[in-house]
């Protein structure tokens, strides 16, 4: 063939090879053109092999048309190539999908009980102010529950709590402990002031189990005995606190009251949360909530634990959790505390 | 103690609003529970004059009454059975108002128009009486509010008297202290009888028991019985006392007038004319006024007659034998002063309590028992025509006298944060009748409750006022909070356990005997509660796990049966030797009960003991406790074959498994179900797992697997810890990969494959050194559980 003939060889190649590779509808038809167009049996290779028998500035003119022809058919290998595999990578990817709304594998996480929530956030307010925690027996002693709290036996202060007793030891001297103050006593005589502690725990009262009342439920009890401690730092420490668990627009208000181990004595409230003292249903249109009763320790519990009433001083104050707990879930029925029922633990 | 305004405006003239006073009460420790105004809903009911009364036409039962109201005549249809011409009622014209917003109509009651109503007690908000029409004093002016005639336009402070405060349950105590907070004067007549007498018209008094009754004053006199007036009465009835007899209405007058309670005695019933105190004898019965025999200790007191016949309980309630009654001529009046614990002691083991007894066991005064009674001979004068025998007997062999109390300036300013002297002192206190000279303060007998000085210090306070004391937070280096160690673990556990996907509950620690049968928990003493209300509180818990599968078994009720449940807190056991209290340990109990859904990626599959091990080791690793084995055990309530007790360095701390067949049966549960409980507090006393950092190593390591055929009662666990301790420090990490059963291992063989990897910190190890130490490791199982390697 002359090197004219070679040439429009390579040309021809080209067109017919571009036009099957740009013809392959899949990967497979694609390597069936290359092989055809591009491999050791296509035309460009017999062109190729023939160019040996060509001369001089033919030659380079064969060589040219056979290098274009080239640079046509991987041109359009690539690209094609380029087409076919993304077509099949979008195919691969519909065949895969998978639908993310589908129920997620459980990872459930339990509810803690809304006492302990609240339990646990008062602890930190407490602990934040610079009070430990301290802790007692829930079966006491006459002597830690009433006696060495100036209850003396046959005092009508007594009759105020309904007490449980229990079958041990002489009658009526072990007792399910009608509150937390007992815990006052004993870090008392377990431990020299100065003392900041608070006291959370379960007290018992002679009750029967229903929407309003339980015969377990809990308290929180607060004690400082230092030197110097005065009523101001009583009312500011209760302020203090209602502030830090419920924000600085809660008022704290005080009115004297009675308690046998407190001198003076005072009970608290709190500006209704609801409301902000206008008057709802939570605070029975009164403004304000009853939070607690408190006081300055009584200089004859403080002579009962050995502790000096004319060096140091000290306020207590106490106030229940559920009551707490109740009024911020809205909780009604005293009793779904109890219960252990899933469906109320997983609203908290 | 309820108080009329109008009542406390006799001793002070306090012209302040009902709410101020309100409040008033409320910064002095009166707490104002709530404040009635009864005729607050009354509105144009008139007191009317019945002219005449005539049969309804067509009707048996009603009748029409043509009534005069000072402004005209109208009829009235009337269906009450007492009405009859001359009497004076309270008349609801057409557009009156009464309580309910009950508005009077203009209406035709069986073909008669009735021009308005007239009103029964009830229907004026007055008590339940509904049985006629009320009857006004015959001389209420016509056409008057019938407000003004009730004192229905009074205004009434419900309080609730603290039990140190006897004074102020009675109105002349409120009343002081209002008069002290409002600056106004107070005043009240406080005439003692005259002349004091051994024997006044022949009745004598004999007070055997002097200690428990310290004074005893008796006046007679000739008395008319009747019912008292109008005025008497609704006072009394808005202070919350029923009207009885002029004689009866008018010591419950002057008791919640001063705080005095007084009793009449019909004297001619009393055998010797006599009166005599003394102690009960034990055994020795009586019939109260309510009816019921007491049976008496030595305990109680008596007033008697001179013939030692019981008449009343002293301080506490009368007897019927020589109670006033229509017949009653004369009477004897007692105004003593009793013992304040000796009257709280009756009252509580009678389980009676009387208004009077609920002011002598806080503590009346002494002083006022006299001129209390002479205050009830002015009223009986009015009321019931009273003649008394000239003068009184008093006894009263050891006066009490006012209390002397030392107040320290700068210790009243050191405890209040207050800056005051001794005048601003004295000027506080003198207007509550306590006198203050010279730093010592005289402290009147009605208030037994200032016996210290830190009880005057208090009443400053008051006097203060608590808001305007400046309100502070003590500062000292040893305020230092934190929780304690053992604290912050509680916390965790609680966070493992509700991580773990365990809803926290709460479950009564009091239960039932039956509650720990259901659980199968039958053995072992429990602490009993003395008191009970009822049977299902009537032990203390001795574990968790019987609350919360009851728990279970109520969700499962409820429709959720797949729960997965824990509680932490203490139980009850037997006090240790030589303590007086149970034993109270901290516990943390959890179940979970029926399938663990995994729908739609997984099928579901029902609970096992894997779960329950799976808590147990996600909770000691957290805690990091370790030392902790599981050992096969038959456990009370739980499958024989499938619970193991839960042992830390050999003790046994607790234990879980799979719930017996029988508990879950009993409690209705759709099993299978889980449960552990663990004594928290002797796991967190355990030895933990430093936190120490260990080299990582650079170097390769080599995994070898083998699978060892043991008898299939030896422990996994046990065969792991012998490769552990085989494997030593070049041992990085032991997995158990495979359980495997099959007849070809032989009859009660089990292959157990693990994979075992090796690492040294400072090289890598060579084919020979693994090799030995794959060698090693065969030969401590073979030795210890008689391991062979499987071929």
């Amino acid at each position: 063939m002359s090197a004219v003939e070679l040439a429009r060889r390579a040309e021809t190649t080209a067109r017919e090879g571009r036009a099957a590779i740009e013809a392959a509808t899949t990967l497979d038809e694609l390597a069936d053109a290359e092989r055809r167009f591009l491999g050791k049996s296509s035309p460009l290779h017999e062109v190729r092999e023939a160019i040996k028998t060509v001369d001089g500035s033919d030659r380079a003119t064969v060589g040219k048309a056979l290098a274009a022809a080239r640079s046509t058919l991987e041109a359009a290998q690539d690209e094609r190539r380029a087409a076919l595999e993304h077509d099949a990578a979008a195919q691969a990817a519909t065949r895969d999908r998978l639908d993310l709304t589908l129920p997620p594998r459980e990872y459930r996480r339990g509810n803690l009980h809304p006492v302990t929530r609240i339990w646990r956030e008062l602890e930190d307010v407490f602990v934040g102010m610079g009070y430990k925690v301290a802790e007692g027996p829930e079966v006491e002693l006459d002597w830690y529950n009433f006696e060495a709290l100036n209850f003396p036996p046959g005092h009508p202060a007594r009759a105020m709590q309904d007490t449980l007793y229990v079958r041990l030891g002489d009658r009526e001297e072990v007792l399910l402990r009608t509150h937390t103050s007992p815990v006052q006593v004993r870090v008392m005589e377990a431990q020299a002031p100065p003392i900041y502690v608070v006291a959370p725990g379960r007290v018992f009262r002679r009750d029967t189990l229903d929407a309003r009342h339980s015969p377990v439920f809990h308290q929180i009890e607060g004690l400082a005995v230092d030197r110097g401690i005065t009523l101001g730092d009583l009312l500011g420490t209760v302020e203090a606190f209602i502030h830090a668990l419920f924000g600085p627009d809660i008022q704290a208000r005080f009115l004297p009251s009675f308690f046998p181990f407190t001198e003076p004595s005072v009970e608290f409230a709190m500006s209704c949360v609801f409301c902000r003292g206008a008057g709802c249903t939570v605070c029975s249109r009164t403004g304000w909530i009853e939070l607690g009763g408190a006081g300055m320790v009584d200089p004859e519990v403080l002579k009962n634990v050995a502790i000096d009433p004319e060096e140091y001083t000290g306020f207590a104050f106490g106030f229940g959790i559920d009551r707490l707990v109740q009024l911020l879930y809205g909780i009604d029925h005293v009793k779904n505390l109890w219960d252990g029922d899933v469906r109320f633990a997983g609203q908290f | 103690m309820r108080v009329p305004l109008s009542w406390i405006r006799e001793f002070a003239p306090i012209d302040a609003a009902p709410a101020e006073i309100a409040d008033a009460l409320n910064q002095l420790g009166l707490e104002v529970e709530e404040i009635v105004e009864p005729g607050r809903e009354i509105n144009g009911v008139v007191v009317a004059r019945i002219l005449d009364v005539v049969p309804h036409p067509d009707a048996d039962r009603i009748r029409l009454a043509d009534v005069e109201y000072g402004d005209g005549q109208l009829r009235v249809v009337c269906g009450a059975p007492n009405i009859e011409p001359g009497m004076v009622v309270p008349f609801a014209r057409v557009g009156a108002v009464l309580p309910g917003d009950f508005t009077i109509e203009r209406r035709k009651i069986r073909g008669v128009v009735s021009e308005g109503m007239l009103c029964s007690p009830r229907e004026l908000g007055l008590g339940d009486d509904h049985g006629g029409i009320l009857s006004l004093p015959a001389d209420a002016p016509l056409g008057t509010d019938v407000r003004e005639v009730l004192g229905l336009d009074d205004v009434v402070f419900d309080l609730s008297i603290t039990p140190n405060r006897p004074d102020a349950m009675g109105v002349v105590g409120v009343a002081r202290e209002l008069a002290a907070h409002f600056k106004v004067p107070f005043h009240v007549d406080e005439r003692a009888p005259a002349p004091l007498v051994q024997e006044l018209d022949g009745a004598r008094v004999v007070v055997e028991a002097a200690d428990r009754c310290p004074r005893f004053v008796a006046l007679v006199a000739r008395i008319e019985m009747g019912a008292s007036p109008a005025w008497m009465q609704h006072r009394l009835a808005l202070a919350g006392m029923r009207p009885i007899s002029n004689v009866v209405d008018v010591t419950n007058y002057v008791m919640l007038e001063r705080c005095r309670p007084l009793h009449a005695f019909d004297l001619g019933k009393l055998a010797g004319r006599g009166i005599v105190v003394r102690v009960a004898a034990d055994g020795e019965a009586m019939t109260t006024l309510d009816g019921v025999e007491r049976i008496l200790t030595r305990d109680d007191l008596l007033i008697c007659d001179a013939a030692r016949n019981p008449h009343a309980i002293a301080g506490i309630m009368g007897g019927a034998a020589a109670e006033v009654s229509p017949g009653t001529t004369e009477i004897l009046l007692e105004s003593a002063y009793f013992e304040p614990q000796g009257i709280a002691k009756t009252a509580k083991r009678l389980g009676l309590r009387s208004e009077a007894s609920a002011r002598f066991e806080r503590g009346v005064d002494p002083n006022n028992a006299g001129t209390g009674a002479q205050r009830a001979l002015a009223l009986l004068r009015d009321v019931a025509g009273a003649q008394p025998a000239r003068g009184a007997i008093d006894v009263y062999p050891r006066p009490i006298e006012p209390a002397r109390i030392h107040v320290r300036t700068e210790r009243v300013n050191q405890l209040l944060a207050t800056d005051l002297d001794s005048a601003d002192i004295a000027a506080y206190l003198t207007p509550l009748g306590i006198e203050v000279r010279d730093g010592t303060a005289v402290v009147p007998t009605f208030r037994p409750d200032l016996t210290r000085e830190i009880d005057l210090v208090e009443e400053v306070a008051r006097r203060v006022g608590l808001d305007h004391i400046a309100r502070t937070v003590p500062s000292s280096p040893a305020k230092i909070g934190g929780l304690s160690p053992r604290q912050r673990d509680r916390r965790t556990a609680t966070d493992v356990l509700a991580g773990a996907g365990y809803d926290e509950i709460y479950t009564l620690p009091l239960v039932a005997p039956a509650d720990l049968a259901r659980a199968g928990v039958g053995s072992g003493e429990v602490i009993e509660v003395e008191n009970p209300l009822r049977a299902e509180e009537s032990i203390l818990r001795p574990a968790l796990v019987p609350g919360v599968l009851r728990a279970a078994a109520f969700n499962a009720a409820h429709g959720a049966q797949d729960v997965a449940l824990f509680e932490t807190g203490t139980v009850f056991g037997t006090p240790p030797e030589g303590a007086r209290l149970p034993e109270e340990r901290f516990h943390l109990a959890f179940a979970r009960t029926h399938m663990v859904r995994r729908a739609p990626h997984e099928p579901d599959r029902p609970v096992d003991v894997y779960d329950a091990t799976a808590v147990l080791f996600a909770l000691l690793g957290e805690l990091r406790i370790a030392g902790v084995q599981l050992d096969a055990a038959a456990i009370e309530g739980f499958h024989p074959a499938r619970a193991a007790r839960i042992l830390l360095d050999g003790a046994p701390v607790g234990h879980l498994g799979e719930v017996g067949a029988a508990v879950v049966t009993a409690l209705d549960l759709a099993g299978p179900v889980v449960a552990g409980e663990l004594d928290l507090d002797a796991l967190l006393a355990g030895p933990r797992i430093d936190r120490r950092a260990h080299v990582v190593s650079r170097f390769p390591a080599s995994t070898i697997d083998l699978a060892l055929v043991v008898d299939d009662r030896v422990p996994a666990a046990a065969v792991e810890a012998t490769l552990r301790d085989a494997g030593g420090e070049l041992l990085e990490h032991v997995q158990l990969f495979d359980v495997f059963r099959a007849d070809a291992l032989g009859p009660g063989k089990v292959s157990l494959a693990f994979s075992l990897r090796f690492r040294a910190p400072d090289r890598t190890l060579t084919d020979d050194e693994v090799g030995r130490l794959r060698q090693t490791a065969i030969d401590a199982v073979r030795t210890a559980h008689g391991a062979e390697l499987r071929t």
